[in-house]
């Protein structure tokens, strides 16, 4: 079968917009927050309920899917539909919700140890397809809600309960992770940093497909300070690049950029050795993923020195969920199926 | 040539030859004919989980058995009249099935010395006077296959490969099949390929003035046609009248039907007929796993859709977790479950009743899922109604369970008057159910319907029922999280209350002669040998009941009472007495288990044996 069909590429507009203007509180519920005071989840949850009015949707339309960890317990929070499910399996329940109805919009909220390890499956499945689904994947290095093991982001030789030799495992960078399934959106942001997260959630947002956004987190229990270089005033701005589309890839200060070696490799050099024309521009829809993967690879997992932050990959690419429904209005152009005659079949004898 | 005419009541096929023989087409075939032709059919496919194994090997054989009366029969039968085998491993495998004086029907040329070697037959068994208490027809049906296609354009291999198609013209022409079906599926499955298609046509025409020729059948036989319940018929296979039955309850429940599967043996053939059918409305994932695939089903039931998952007994032990999601969602989800040998991979392609305690118990807490098990393959028609009947208005999962034997088996199937199906819709929730002392209204997600208990079934895109809801426990009627002692009780009791109460049919016996002391229960699959051997016992004038369960969870309301009217219980399982286990602990009921875990149905001869034992000694 070579012939291709063109499916087009439904999204967001066809969830039906509020009638009235929200505002942060219409997405509040009355439930007790249960996360530690101190915890990084609370300003996401903040960012993400100032923010959802922007998008203007039913509420009743919005729906959040979790599995298991503290940040499932997001959904709780949000005064929309919300289905807190089994560990690692947010993205396939969330799956069949969303190709079933394109009508809602319809977000993730997973964490390292959640989307990474015990679902790990799930979430390179749902990227590889492009279901229509945001998820919000907060990292914090660690679990949580079993009080302190360590995880598939941790960095190794972490010493925790399960380790206390030191963990062995070499640790997953999930962004690599996602543009390795070729995901259509691939973005990083820090939980401290309200504007960039916010920016970072529009994008996802307004993607066709699926959208992944790590969130480096803060677990002040038992992992705590894990993202504090890229969140202090005096190293941040010399550790961290922000992606912008089109523009070079400079470290905040303007210090050291990317710049592509002759074997094709990514490096980071002195911006004032190299000049800036010799720095890479950042280009975020390139269909194909491998600088964006190059780009990933950049940053120290132990150090976080050169650690892009920012949308790495935004490209266009139908949604599963879009070229389902066109498949099903596909079959049905001729109209419904007969039940009678399918019950019958064509090789039938009468007794009379 | 006229040949005499023999008149049969009842005859048993068994076609067998190497897995790329073709044996399971021939078998279709000639059960297509024969059920158009208007006798009562049984049939039982019986093929290795290897695609192609060796050739010529005994891993390699694959078998079907049919059996077709000119009246009403219940099973496949016990021991073929007449054996198709192929090569020297094909009569090896089922040589120990025969009765003494069944025909043998062999390709003599594949009974080389190299093939008998690989079975292990030392000397050539159509030689050394060991059948001698068999009719064999030496029929060198390759040789004869390749002759009579020489004119044809095909190449020799080709030639060889439609011997199938002789075979099944002898066989046509010896029960006196009509023809014209087979020509037409012949013509539809080669419309591509001319030259195959006149190979076999040709093929299918030589062995049928083969067996007109022939001096090797003196007879030729007649199975008149069975009298049967007017109306339209159909020969129904067990997966496909599942598949048709899900297609029927989500119209009967105005629901579009979602099926998230992963491709597992011997359920497949449902996601496979499922995903043609985009046309009634029918959505199909093949999803990355087991888990995705229920998973992806109960996000589709959270959403409005009908939810399914399609598995066998390996897929059941990966969806428990999500079986028990379902559980303290209280949402509907249909688990089907075709059941094979097991444990772990076990017997891919075998039937076997092994899952049912996995169904009962097979998850975390305490945690009840309504069990439903079809009778017959054209029963697994209203069994899948009857689940999503129950998953819908419980909102609950339900485990409809199959297995391979029904699966695969088919019958002649009375095609059901559409307009007669039950209407078995269900409202979504739409507004605030709840009112507070201060007059406002909300909407409470667990507020439960005081008859059924289930809790309101509010789809995303309601306005004003925005809710939570998730694995973690619950407080009843508001749905918060809750880890109250009381409350946890309480839902606990009403999950388990909830299942309980469901309206499921009586237990109906079947006692003919009223004055039967031994009832012989069974679930499943179990009810056409357990029919038929019931029937073999009272043909000796020995009284003898049976009753059969559907609903397995809960058990009728009337089972206690009728266990209570016999002095013995009987209980035949293709497993070691799980049925029999929930019936002594639940009834505290002596029940006599009986049991087989042979990879195929019981024989109807050998568990007549077990009940006239038992009766005799009441």
């Amino acid at each position: 079968m070579s012939e291709t069909v063109d499916l087009g590429f439904p999204s967001l507009r066809l969830v039906p917009k509020a009638t009235e203007k929200q505002s942060a509180k219409d997405f509040k519920t009355d439930q007790e927050v249960r996360w530690c005071p101190g915890c990084g989840d609370y300003a996401i949850l903040a960012a993400v309920q100032s923010f959802m009015p922007e998008l203007g949707l039913a509420r009743e339309n919005v729906v959040w899917v979790s599995g298991i960890g503290c940040s499932s317990r997001f959904p709780y929070y949000m005064n929309t539909y919300g289905l807190h499910s089994i560990h690692g399996r947010a993205p396939a329940i969330a799956s069949g919700l969303a190709m079933t109805r394109p009508d809602l919009s319809v977000w993730v909220v997973t964490g390292d140890g959640d989307a990474l390890s015990i679902g790990g499956n799930h979430l390179i499945h749902a990227l590889r397809r492009n279901v229509n689904l945001k998820i919000l994947l907060f990292n914090n290095r660690i679990y949580g809600l079993t009080k302190g093991q360590y995880s598939p982001t941790s960095e190794v030789g972490k010493v925790t309960k399960s380790t206390p030799m030191g963990s062995l495992d070499h640790p997953f960078n999930p962004v690599s992770l996602a543009l390795g399934a070729e995901a259509s959106f691939v973005a990083r942001t820090i939980d401290s940093d309200r504007k960039h997260l916010t920016e970072t959630l529009r994008q996802a947002a307004l993607h066709e497909g699926t959208a992944l956004v790590e969130i480096y987190q803060n677990c002040n229990i038992f992992n705590d300070g894990a993202w504090d270089p890229l969140k202090d005033s005096d190293h941040r701005d010399n550790l961290t690049f922000r992606l912008q589309h089109g523009e070079p890839i400079t470290l905040v200060d303007g210090t050291r950029g990317v710049i592509r070696t002759a074997d094709g490799s990514l490096e980071v050099a002195d911006v004032a050795t190299v000049g800036l024309d010799a720095i890479l521009l950042h280009d975020a829809h390139n269909q194909d993923p491998s600088v964006a993967f190059a780009l990933s690879r950049i940053s120290d997992p132990m150090t976080l020195a050169n650690t892009p932050i920012g949308v790495f990959r935004d490209v266009k690419r139908p949604s599963y969920d879009s070229t389902f429904q066109a498949q099903m209005a596909l079959a049905q152009e001729g109209g419904r199926g007969d039940l009678a005659s399918l019950l019958a079949g064509n090789d039938t004898w009468t007794i009379s | 040539m006229s040949k005499q005419v023999v008149q049969l009541s009842r005859v048993i096929i068994r076609f067998a030859g190497d897995s790329g023989d073709g044996m399971q087409l021939t078998g279709d075939q000639f059960t297509s004919r024969t059920a158009a032709f208007g006798n009562d059919l049984s049939t039982l496919p019986d093929f290795p989980a290897e695609i192609r194994a060796p050739t010529g090997t005994l891993p390699g054989v694959s078998a079907f058995q049919l059996h077709f009366a000119d009246h009403d029969i219940m099973t496949p039968g016990d021991a073929p009249n007449v054996l198709v085998a192929m090569n020297p491993a094909a009569l090896k495998a089922n040589i120990k099935d025969l009765p003494r004086g069944a025909d043998i029907i062999v390709d003599t040329d594949e009974f080389t010395t190299r093939n008998l070697t690989k079975v292990g037959y030392a000397q050539n068994p159509l030689d050394d006077g060991s059948l001698d208490s068999f009719a064999i027809h030496r029929i060198p049906l390759t040789s004869l296959t390749v002759e009579a296609l020489k004119a044809s354009a095909v190449s020799k291999k080709d030639a060889e490969r439609a011997k199938n198609m002789f075979a099944l013209g002898l066989l046509s022409w010896l029960y006196a099949r009509p023809t014209e079906g087979t020509i037409t599926f012949l013509n539809q499955k080669f419309a591509k390929k001319p030259d195959i298609l006149a190979a076999n046509i040709a093929a299918f025409e030589a062995g049928w003035s083969f067996g007109e020729t022939t001096e090797d059948f003196s007879v030729q036989y007649e199975v008149k046609p069975a009298p049967m319940k007017p109306g339209q018929y159909r020969n129904m296979s067990g997966n496909l009248a599942l598949s048709y039955g899900l297609i029927a309850a989500a119209q009967s429940a105005k629901l579009p039907l979602y099926l998230g599967s992963y491709p597992i043996t011997p359920a497949s053939d449902i996601l496979h007929e499922l995903s043609k059918h985009k046309r009634f409305g029918i959505m199909t994932f093949q999803a990355e796993d087991e888990i995705a695939g229920i998973g992806a089903a109960l996000g589709a039931s959270y959403g409005g859709m009908l939810g399914v998952t399609t598995t066998s007994g390996p897929g059941v032990a990966l969806k428990s977790e999500t079986i028990g999601l379902a559980v303290a969602l209280e949402l509907p989800l249909v688990i089907v479950d075709v059941q094979r040998g097991g444990p772990s991979t076990g017997l891919p392609t075998k039937t076997e009743q092994s899952d049912l305690l996995q169904a009962m118990f097979g998850r975390n807490g305490e945690s009840p899922v309504p069990i439903i098990a079809p009778r017959s393959p054209g029963d697994c028609f209203d069994a899948a109604i009857e689940a999503v009947r129950i998953a819908t208005k419980y909102r609950t999962p339900v485990f409809l369970l199959s297995d391979g034997y029904l699966a695969n088996g088919s019958e002649p199937w009375r095609i059901p008057d559409v307009g007669s199906l039950p209407d078995i819709s269900v409202a979504f929730a739409s507004e605030h159910n709840h009112t507070n002392e201060d007059g406002s209204t909300e909407f409470w997600p667990f507020q439960r319907d005081p008859d059924t208990l289930a809790r309101p079934w509010a789809v995303p895109g309601t306005a004003g029922l925005e809710h939570r809801i998730g694995g973690i426990e619950k407080a009843n009627g508001t749905g918060n999280i809750s880890y109250d002692a009381d409350n946890h009780d309480l839902m606990t009791r009403l999950r388990q209350g909830k299942i309980d109460g469901i309206d499921v049919a009586d237990l109906e016996v079947e006692d003919p002669t009223g004055d039967a002391k031994v009832l012989v229960l069974g679930w499943g699959s179990t009810y056409g040998p357990i029919g038929a051997a019931a029937r073999l016992v009272r043909a000796d004038g020995i009284p003898v009941a049976q009753a059969h369960f559907r609903h397995l969870n809960p058990f009728p309301a009337n089972t206690a009472e009728v266990l209570r009217r016999y002095d013995k219980v009987i209980i035949p399982e293709m497993n070691l007495g799980q049925l029999a286990l929930l019936v002594r602990g639940r009834y505290l009921v002596d029940a006599i288990s009986y049991n087989q875990v042979r990879g195929l149905p019981f024989k109807a001869d050998e568990l007549a044996g077990v009940i006239k034992g038992v009766v005799g000694n009441v």
